[in-house]
């Protein structure tokens, strides 16, 4: 079956990003495809390569890049929510005139319409937040 | 169609309207902070056993054990679930509506 995931809560701050990861680890171990995942409003604080958190602790933002280098997961993180947020690719940075950027690996910045389709393309859409 | 709630009975009352306004015959997954309203000998106790004779209830049990409780400690008739079988009632039901 095809799921869809949608993330609105950051790492460290809600369990939600927590609970959408064993839920989405626990899918495609059955076997099912993970349409994509969807980060919006503070979820898209999962998406900035920046993150260390102490060595003893789950790294939330490399669990969610590693498992979309095993599976090939569409991670997809909401532009509006994430410029307010200071989330950046490269080409956004160009844009904004900033001087660096931050989206981890396996993330991608896109807008609301791929959360529409997500919706769409999927069997179900699961939603994770606060 | 299944419902999942994830806030506490005790601090939001998302668990009381989900079990209110949701049809006989659904599925209500309690999991987060949700899994207190699964516990035996609480206020609630009545309320989710009341909804257990038309409603199936489960929680998951990561959620139960991250808190130091244990499946005894659960409401007899509440299953316990783990992710995969959370995966499995959202495959298994047509519709999921998240109570946020």
């Amino acid at each position: 079956m095809k799921f869809s995931i949608m993330v609105n809560e950051g790492p460290y701050q809600h369990q939600s990003s927590d609970s959408a990861y064993q839920f989405t680890k626990a899918a495609l171990e059955k076997g099912h495809e993970i349409f994509r995942v969807f980060f919006y409003h503070d979820g898209v604080n999962n998406a900035t390569c920046l993150t260390v958190p102490p060595q003893d602790d789950r790294h939330v933002v490399n669990r969610w890049s590693e498992l979309s280098k095993k599976y090939n997961l569409d991670l997809v993180v909401c532009i509006a929510a994430a410029q307010r947020r200071g989330i950046l690719d490269d080409n956004e940075a160009k844009r904004q005139g900033k001087n660096a950027s931050n989206i981890a690996e396996g993330f991608r910045i896109s807008g609301l319409g791929q959360l529409i389709e997500a919706g769409i393309q999927a069997d179900r859409l699961v939603v994770f937040g606060d | 169609m299944l419902h999942t709630v994830n806030k506490s009975p005790f601090e939001k009352n998302s668990l009381e309207s989900c079990l209110r306004l949701s049809k006989e015959g659904c599925a209500v997954l309690l999991f987060e902070d949700a899994v207190y309203g699964a516990l035996k000998g609480t206020q609630l106790e009545a309320t989710v056993v009341e909804a257990l004779k038309s409603k199936k209830m489960y929680v998951l049990l990561p959620d139960i054990e991250a808190r130091g409780m244990r499946a005894e400690d659960v409401i007899s008739g509440v299953q316990t679930v783990d992710y995969a079988g959370f995966v499995d009632l959202v495959a298994e039901k047509a519709t999921v509506q998240a109570w946020l």
